[in-house]
């Protein structure tokens, strides 16, 4: 068996390393999905009226719709009525202190690595942690507070804030934009809500932590971040789910508006349960998430790290609707084993003078396949627009495929599009080289990889970097005989 | 320190190495002769253990221990050491996490705790000046738009930091300028001692200006035909190779 072989081999029998359940009791809504789950859901979180007929809007919206099927995976479909769409714990009460939190909780994150402790006293991160669809803490929130910066569950913001979620929900991600959106928008459970105001510069990043941990509960987060005129934010997104025999769908909506001057930097490390060697479980991910750089000189950047679940469906995107707005989007997808991703961005150049840039890096091992799926559009009204794209695929082994589906479409004859795509393998020499200098054949494949998505990771906020290197070391953990 | 006995390796089918014999004690610089296509770099890779080489017959014995049955990194942690002749890029690896990498894993071999952060770089320092690595190239990724001589002179440079008893030296003068080839040879020279000994394989006389070897070995055909001392070097550069295939050719 020659080293790569081997690295293959290995790789595939590399164990998941967060599969473990937390045993919360939590309180379930009966599987099936009709007005009576919504009004269930609605009545719950005690939700005001418009947010009722909203969801119910949606749902009708969503039984005309049917589920896309341009991507390039494959799956056995979602039974939709056999999943249940409410999971809270029990109790859901607001902490003051950690003493007050299940410690099952605690160790859980404990053993993710994720110490809130930690986070709260070494980073400074304020973490509104998500578990199972409703906010259980949130910390640093009176320091945020003193500064006008809102930053809560999207259930408690549609009490206390339902003139701003009313607003804006929606306005970036419609209702009926797509099959998975038209879902979220009826059956979201929760998820975080952020608004910065104006001329205000975020001290902190702002941290989620979503984790899925109900057997056959779907997660259907909702997202809304807003970032008033002259305003930054920098938000992270991470997550891993414990192991499931059976595949969990994983539906979220995240909606991003950038006022004038504004700056909203959004970095994800997603890590979900991919399913086992044989393929067998994981999440399905189909995921919709659009920023709209809605005013003048406004900045949108999503930085994504993709390491986990068995299927991952999503575009994290921008519409540069203000003029000289800035879009970017870097990202790094490793799939493995039978990991299938359809991932990629979609830039939207309405506005005069608006940049983009698409840095892609995807690395599939295993039998696994992994897309780049990318539009570039250019409006009619939209002059001097700029986008820079770059796709990389990194195969390691014979048996994974990497695929490439960039669209163009400029309506404006000043655009000035670019496009660069390369495919490369991990040569032997390189390897050989790496051993010679006594570095083992696994550790030198973590360092190749790890050097090749470079580029993605200095996008990342420090910490975060850390965290990513270490997902995808996991992820090629045990790589050799 | 180094016994080799009746090595014989193939590359998909064809032998290449017909029976190598060579001893090396620590203290001691080997010379490696012979023209092109003579099997110098498959000695070198055999023994630093590139997978694409079979070894069929013969025996390596290094520091005790069966070189043969030790994967790469193994061979390394045991103080092996080859300079390439085409240093490998890359990219997005910075040189200094790379060697970090490289010294904590030996260290970690040879049962030493890993260098601190500061340890590591006060010894890389240290290292740099002696082989006059440019500092900036630390930083870049591993050897990627390096220069020729840059290329040379990181390979001494990482020799240096993962202090190896036997080094080899793959043809590393071949591109290089005399006043690289003057700092590649004054770095080994500096790293030189009574404890450690160097391989150095070279297609021209000229590297063993600077580098001065006890022993000179002619390979030729896959065979060492021909030992002797430095003079044989400058034998070699004036009567030439055919000359000593005349020669050994009559004594077969």
């Amino acid at each position: 068996m020659n080293e790569q072989d081997k690295i293959i081999t290995e790789v595939v029998e590399s164990d998941y390393k967060y599969g473990f359940t937390t045993d919360i009791e939590t309180e379930t809504a009966p599987a099936g999905l009709n007005e009576d789950t919504i009004r269930f859901i609605s009545a719950k979180k005690n939700e005001p009226e418009w947010m009722l007929e909203w969801r119910l809007k949606a749902f009708d919206a969503w039984k005309k719709m049917t589920e896309p099927e341009w991507a390039h995976i494959h799956y056995k479909k979602v039974d939709y009525q056999s999943i249940s769409y409410y999971a809270a714990p029990r109790s859901t009460p607001k902490y003051k202190s950690l003493d007050e939190v299940d410690p099952e909780l605690l160790a859980t994150f404990n053993k993710l690595g994720i110490s809130i402790e930690e986070q709260k006293t070494l980073t400074g991160v304020a973490v509104d942690v998500v578990m199972d669809s409703v906010s259980v803490k949130t910390t640093f929130r009176k320091k945020l507070a003193e500064l006008g910066i809102i930053f809560c569950s999207i259930s408690e913001a549609l009490h206390e804030y339902p003139e701003l979620v009313k607003k804006y929900i929606g306005s970036v991600v419609p209702v009926k934009d797509n099959f998975f959106s038209a879902l979220n928008s009826a059956v979201f459970s929760d998820g975080s809500f952020v608004y910065i105001p104006k001329g205000v510069r975020c001290p902190m990043e702002l941290s989620t932590y979503f984790r899925i941990n109900a057997i056959n509960t779907g997660q259907f987060e909702r997202t809304l971040i807003i970032a008033d005129e002259s305003s930054y934010v920098s938000y992270l997104e991470g997550c891993t789910a414990p192991m499931r025999d059976e595949n969990q769908l994983h539906a979220a909506v995240v909606e991003l508006v950038a006022l004038d001057h504004a700056e909203i930097k959004y970095s994800t490390v997603q890590n979900w349960y991919p399913g086992d060697k044989e393929g067998h479980g994981g999440i399905y991910n189909f995921v919709t998430k659009r920023g709209i750089c809605k005013g003048v000189n406004s900045k949108i950047s999503w930085t994504q790290v993709e390491t986990g679940s068995a299927i991952t469906w999503k575009y994290p995107s921008v519409i540069l609707k203000g003029d000289n707005s800035i879009g970017e989007f870097y990202s790094v997808a490793l799939t493995n084993n039978y990991q299938q991703a359809d991932t990629g961005t979609k830039m939207i150049h309405l506005g005069n003078n608006t940049r983009s840039t698409i840095i892609s890096k995807g690395i599939s091992a295993g039998k696994s396949n992994n897309s780049y799926r990318g539009l570039v559009k250019i409006a009619k009204e939209a002059r001097n627009a700029r986008n820079f794209s770059q796709c990389d695929s990194l195969l390691i082994g014979d048996q994974c495929g990497a695929h490439t589906f960039p669209y163009i479409e400029t309506a404006n004859e000043s655009a000035m599009v670019e496009h660069e795509a390369t495919t490369s393998k991990i040569a032997e020499d390189q390897i050989f080289y790496c051993n010679q200098r006594g570095i083992s054949t696994e550790k030198a494949v973590g360092l190749i990889v790890n050097g090749y998505c470079r580029e993605v990771f200095n996008k990342l906020p420090m910490e975060f970097a850390v965290e990513a290197q270490k997902l995808l070391s996991i992820s090629l953990e045990g790589s050799v005989g | 320190m180094l016994t080799i006995t009746n090595l014989h390796a193939n590359i998909e089918g064809k032998e290449i190495l017909k029976g190598i014999n060579l001893s090396v004690k620590p203290g001691e610089v080997h010379a490696i002769m012979g023209p092109n296509g003579s099997g110098k770099s498959t000695l070198s890779s055999v023994l630093a253990g590139r997978e694409e080489y079979e070894v069929t017959n013969g025996e390596v014995m290094f520091n005790g221990k069966n070189l043969l049955e030790l994967a790469p990194e193994e061979r390394a942690g045991e103080g092996l050491f080859l300079a390439f002749q085409y240093p490998v890029e890359i990219p997005g690896v910075s040189m200094t996490n790379f060697m970090r990498t490289a010294v904590n894993e030996v260290r970690e071999y040879r049962g030493l705790p890993a260098l601190e952060a500061k340890d590591f770089l006060a010894l890389s320092k240290e290292k740099e000046a002696l082989v006059e690595l440019d500092k900036k190239l630390t930083k870049r990724s591993v050897n990627e738009g390096f220069s020729g001589g840059e290329k040379k002179r990181n390979e001494i440079y990482q020799m240096a930091m993962l202090q190896p008893t036997l080094s080899i030296l793959d043809e590393t003068d071949s591109g290089l300028d005399i006043d690289a080839l003057r700092i590649v040879a004054d770095g080994v020279n500096k790293l030189k001692n009574a404890d450690n000994a160097f391989i150095v394989i070279t297609h021209y006389q000229r590297l063993l200006d600077y580098i001065v070897p006890d022993f000179v070995h002619v390979l030729w055909d896959g065979r060492i035909v021909k030992t002797g001392g430095k003079e044989l070097a400058l034998e070699l550069e004036e009567r030439g190779y055919d000359h000593i295939k005349e020669e050994t050719g009559l004594l077969q």
